[in-house]
């Protein structure tokens, strides 16, 4: 078997080129495949922007026919499903990638090739699940696509189809990638770098895998069961059969409420990182805001309930998760206030970055606050599947998650490209984007609250909802024309941005110690770390309580000295080894895609396709296991 | 510089035009708006906003204040290069932000608790029972012990309360009257239990708040409190229509009367009064089974609805909307049922003529 292995792999030569297009097809540096994630996850978020805004145009008005309701319908589904899964997920998986190895002192991840399967998994996966919109329709029943909707007789397109497999696909590339830095965290820090010592960053990262590959097997679970009821006959959820739709919901929001935290607890980190650099102090309280994230990821799963309390579990249920729902806002309120305690007394430089940091908390705070609002299970009885809900869920996750990846983007953008992006550009967006987003959804409290339902396609001017419904519209335009900004600004840092320094915000942690953008092998030397900001100590000093003195050892001399020692060596970091490119990761995914559009279209297509794509997969999988994991090197070592 | 004077008058003006654009999205009088209660339950609910909403208002005030005086009075000068003091954290701070939230939330968690299991506690003997039952895409509404069945229409006396048992005969839906109850939703598996005393009377608008398919923005309802007198009258009222004989002669109603048998309108809608459990099973289980029929409103008393095609146009006396509706169904309301199932809607044979509209809607309007 293992010659015949050999053979086949021989059979594929290996690639080699570095450069063109298919190096990126063959990439395994994490840092190549953070910009990957990090460019498709931002197309993505383009399109799920646009699907809001022609959202936003058909209520613009009362009784308008911009989109029929059938479309509407697929619209909100894919904006946040595109949203979730194919923009803010993969937008944080980029700074996963491409930060954290350089964050704690690593060559690359613990297994890179595991890494580019998993971004070909999430490409080929977000491919098929907008593929509806070509191929017959797309989901149509909500990103929570409650049950027995979902099913037959009452859902008869393959929308629902493209939701479950898209999912599953999606969920394999997640559960990968989780693993993958779950092994890297706790494996492949630099000596000296204790649990205790990295940056919350790598904390937050490391507690979102862990939601993840604990969240994601549930959603499996239930979506495995919907596509059996949907393409078997079976009735997990149909109660013409005996099934329970309200077991869908348990199994959904089980997923779906630790899920909200893996959105937002990757942007916690960010914001842990951007305001001690900003405010040249340490971070207020690095273990209460350690501590409490991983408080926050526990008692996420205490809490599911609470998108339930309408569904008639009960008094005492409904009671238990008010009170858990309450409580999860204590170790929130814990880290707002700790940032707060690391600007105060600070010297805040006011740069791009640090203005959508501080716009995070500004708007998480609101979203913080309307979430205890229905924390209470009576009073959201009044403010469930309205408005109201459309406006938290969009302060937390826009105002949240979104303006932290924006900040995290401007923060990182000359590490990962070598370029600055222009501070006066970025505070132009910055406003822009404040302005329009308070416009789109402030207003969206009141619509709530005046009784207005989620995704109705349209309204009567009879409800007084039209004033606010206008003023979001407009917001909603006016936020978009933010986003056109920051593309600019980006186009422009490539073309001619001032080129970056390897330390240009006097950063602390260790990927400001490297040059910008990094070398393929990242650290020419293993980096010894001897505390909390090591680069700040090596720059400053360590002594926390006394105004630091420089002491040498500051970026130019670190890489310097890095040089140096790769020089030493003769060969400028290329005696590393590194991890070989290779063809299998993206051949594996393929395979998926394929056997993907096998199991949508079973009934046109017949099971043969899925079992093509498994075919394919299969065989890349064995390739790819006697693939060594470096490339040859007979003329060196 | 801006003067103090007028800086601090700008302020003023911003406070007050935020308080003026609160005051305007609070207005009570909206159709659907839950800042008025008209039934003691609902009250409930505003009483738990209110505690809710104003301690979150001063939470938002005090920490955001904090947040951009902070921003503001610790912004880096030009070209000063002090290190700030290297602070790593607080511990009496840090216990005291874990307190101070636990107490406030504490605050709100006791009247949150007592309210959800009063809420839940059971109505008085006397109340008035309806069985709800959400269709896709409208509402059935069955009187047990009166012996009603009615559609989109929920008709109460004034001050007496309420039990409403909750069903669905197909997906999820949730029943909502804003000014009178919470949401509950309207699941097929379980039964839902929803009490409430209107206290006020008037029309009361509503809608289902889940997303149970293509016509949810249309799956409307009204609420209709009513003196006692009126309410006992209106079941009077449907009592005597249901046995009322269909008219005869060469009048537009008796026309209207034999199109309605003829060309399938009976097949899914009753006219005499309710019709029976297994009449209706029939229409949910044949659907299931992929056949043209599907559970439809019952017009015993149609002539005396507000509103048509759930609470979606008036039913205006002189028949204009009512004529739009039967003509094409999927124009007024798209998705709908009986756009679907309808062979007149279907098939283009067996289309309707003008003249065959205005007799059917002429029959359903004298249904009162």
């Amino acid at each position: 078997m293992v010659t015949l292995g050999n053979a086949l792999s021989g059979a594929l030569r290996r690639p080699t080129s570095y450069n063109g297009v298919w190096s990126w097809i063959t990439t395994v540096d994490h840092k190549r495949i953070g910009i990957l994630y990090g460019v498709t996850a931002f197309i993505f978020f383009l399109i799920a922007g646009v699907e809001a805004l022609l959202m936003r145009t058909q209520l613009a008005r009362p009784e308008q026919d911009v989109v029929s309701p059938e479309v509407f319908s697929q619209l909100f589904t894919m904006h946040a499903l595109t949203m979730i899964f194919l923009a803010i997920m993969p937008l944080t998986a980029a700074f996963f990638n491409f930060m954290i190895p350089l964050m704690i002192g690593a060559r690359d991840v613990a297994f890179p090739r595991l890494n580019a399967l998993s971004y070909w998994i999430f490409l080929f996966g977000g491919i098929l699940l907008n593929s509806g919109w070509i191929f017959g329709g797309s989901p149509n029943t909500g990103w929570f696509n409650y049950a027995n909707l979902s099913e037959q007789p009452f859902n008869t397109g393959t929308g629902v189809d493209f939701y479950v497999v898209g999912l599953l696909v999606l969920g394999t590339a997640s559960m990968a990638a989780a693993f993958n830095f779950i092994v890297t965290i706790l494996n492949m820090r630099a000596p000296g770098m204790t649990m205790m010592r990295m940056p919350v960053f790598v904390w937050m990262t490391l507690v979102t895998s862990f939601l993840i590959i604990l969240a994601f097997p549930v959603i499996t679970v239930g979506l495995i069961e919907l596509l059996f009821d949907r393409q078997f006959g079976t009735g997990f959820f149909n109660p013409a059969l005996g099934g329970d739709p309200v077991l869908w919901q348990h199994l959904f929001w089980v997923f779906g409420h630790p899920e909200v935290y893996i959105l937002i607890l990757p942007a916690m980190g960010i914001i842990s990182e951007i305001l001690p650099t900003f405010s040249r102090k340490p971070l207020f309280g690095y273990r209460v805001v350690v501590l409490s994230g991983i408080i926050i990821g526990f008692m996420g799963w205490g809490v599911w309930s609470h998108h339930m309390f309408t569904v008639g579990l009960g008094a005492w249920s409904n009671s238990v998760f008010s009170i858990a729902t309450m409580a999860i806002a204590i170790p929130t309120g814990i880290k707002i206030f700790n940032w707060i305690g690391t600007l105060w007394g600070g010297s805040i430089n006011i740069k791009t970055p640090l203005l959508f940091a501080v716009g995070f908390v500004s708007l998480f705070i609101i979203g913080g606050l309307s979430g205890v609002m229905h924390a209470s299970a009576p009073a959201d009885a009044q403010q469930q599947d309205t408005y109201f809900v459309v406006a938290h869920i969009h302060y937390v996750l826009f105002g949240g998650s979104i303006f932290a990846i924006f900040a995290g983007l401007y923060y990182w953008w000359p590490k990962m490209t070598g370029r600055m992006m222009d501070d006066n550009l970025g505070k132009l967006h910055f406003w822009a984007m404040m302005i329009g987003f308070n416009v789109t959804f402030f207003p969206m409290h009141f619509l709530g609250l005046q009784g207005m339902p989620r995704r109705i396609h349209t309204f009567d001017s009879a409800m007084g909802w039209d004033l606010w419904n206008i003023v979001a519209t407009v917001g909603a335009f006016f936020m978009a024309a933010s986003i056109l900004i920051f593309i600019h600004n980006a186009v422009r840092s490539l073309k001619k941005g001032e080129i970056a320094t390897s330390d240009p915000w006097d950063g602390r942690t260790l990927e400001w110690s490297i040059p910008s953008p990094p070398p393929v092998y990242n650290f020419a030397q293993i980096p010894q770390v001897h505390g909390l900001d090591p680069h700040w100590s090596n720059k400053y000093g360590d002594d926390g309580h006394s105004a630091p003195v420089p002491v040498g050892g500051g970026a130019e001399e670190v890489h310097a000295a890095n040089h140096e020692h790769a020089d030493e060596h003769g060969d400028d970091g290329h005696g590393i080894h590194l991890p070989g490119l290779s063809y299998y990761p993206v051949m594996l995914a393929f395979g998926l895609f394929v056997a993907g559009y096998g199991l949508v279209f079973y009934e046109t297509l017949t099971w043969a396709m899925a079992i093509i794509g498994l075919g394919i997969g299969i065989v890349a999988a064995y390739l790819w296991s006697f693939e060594p994991a470096e490339e040859d090197h007979e003329s060196d070592d | 510089m801006i003067p103090r004077p007028l800086k601090s008058g700008g302020i003023l003006a911003l406070i007050a035009m935020a308080a003026f654009l609160v005051l305007l999205s609070c207005n009570p009088a909206d159709n659907q708006s839950t800042f008025e209660a008209a039934s003691p339950e609902a009250q409930k609910l505003l009483d738990l906003l209110a505690i809710i909403g104003w301690a979150a208002v001063a939470v938002f005030v005090v920490v955001e204040g904090i947040l951009i005086y902070a921003v503001i009075r610790y912004a880096r000068r030009r070209n000063d290069n002090t290190m700030p003091a290297q602070t790593h954290g607080n511990t009496p701070l840090e216990i005291g932000w874990t307190i101070a939230p636990a107490i406030v939330l504490a605050v709100i968690a006791v009247p949150t608790v007592i309210y959800i299991f009063d809420l839940e506690s059971e109505p008085p003997e006397d109340s008035l029972n309806v069985i709800v039952t959400g269709h896709q895409w409208w509402w059935e509404f069955e009187y047990p012990e009166e012996d009603v069945i009615t559609a989109n229409e929920l008709r109460l006396p004034v001050e007496r309360p309420v039990r409403l048992l909750l069903r669905s005969d197909d997906v999820i839906h949730s029943f909502w009257v804003p000014k009178l109850a919470g949401k509950v939703d309207v699941i097929p598996t379980n039964e839902n239990r929803l009490k409430f005393t209107p206290m006020e009377t008037g029309e009361f608008y509503a809608q289902c708040a889940e997303f149970c398919g293509v016509a949810h923005s249309h799956m409307r309802f009204r609420v209709i409190v009513e003196e006692p007198e009126e309410f006992d009258a209106w079941v009077d009222n449907y009592h005597e229509l249901a046995s009322r004989p269909a008219p005869t002669g060469d009048s537009d109603e008796a026309q209207g009367a034999q199109l309605f048998a003829s060309r399938g309108c009976l097949l899914c809608h009753a006219v005499n009064g309710p019709a029976s459990a297994e009449a209706r099973l029939a229409l949910k289980e044949g659907f299931e089974r992929g056949e043209l029929r599907f559970p439809a409103p019952n017009l015993t008393n149609f002539g005396t609805r507000g509103t048509l095609a759930a609470g979606l146009l008036d039913n205006d006396p002189g028949g204009e909307n009512l004529r739009a509706w039967l003509t094409d169904p999927d124009e007024v309301k798209e998705g709908n049922r009986m756009a679907e199932l309808a062979t007149v809607y279907i098939d283009p044979d067996s289309e309707l003529t003008a003249l065959e509209v205005s007799q059917l809607a002429a029959y359903l309007l004298s249904l009162k």
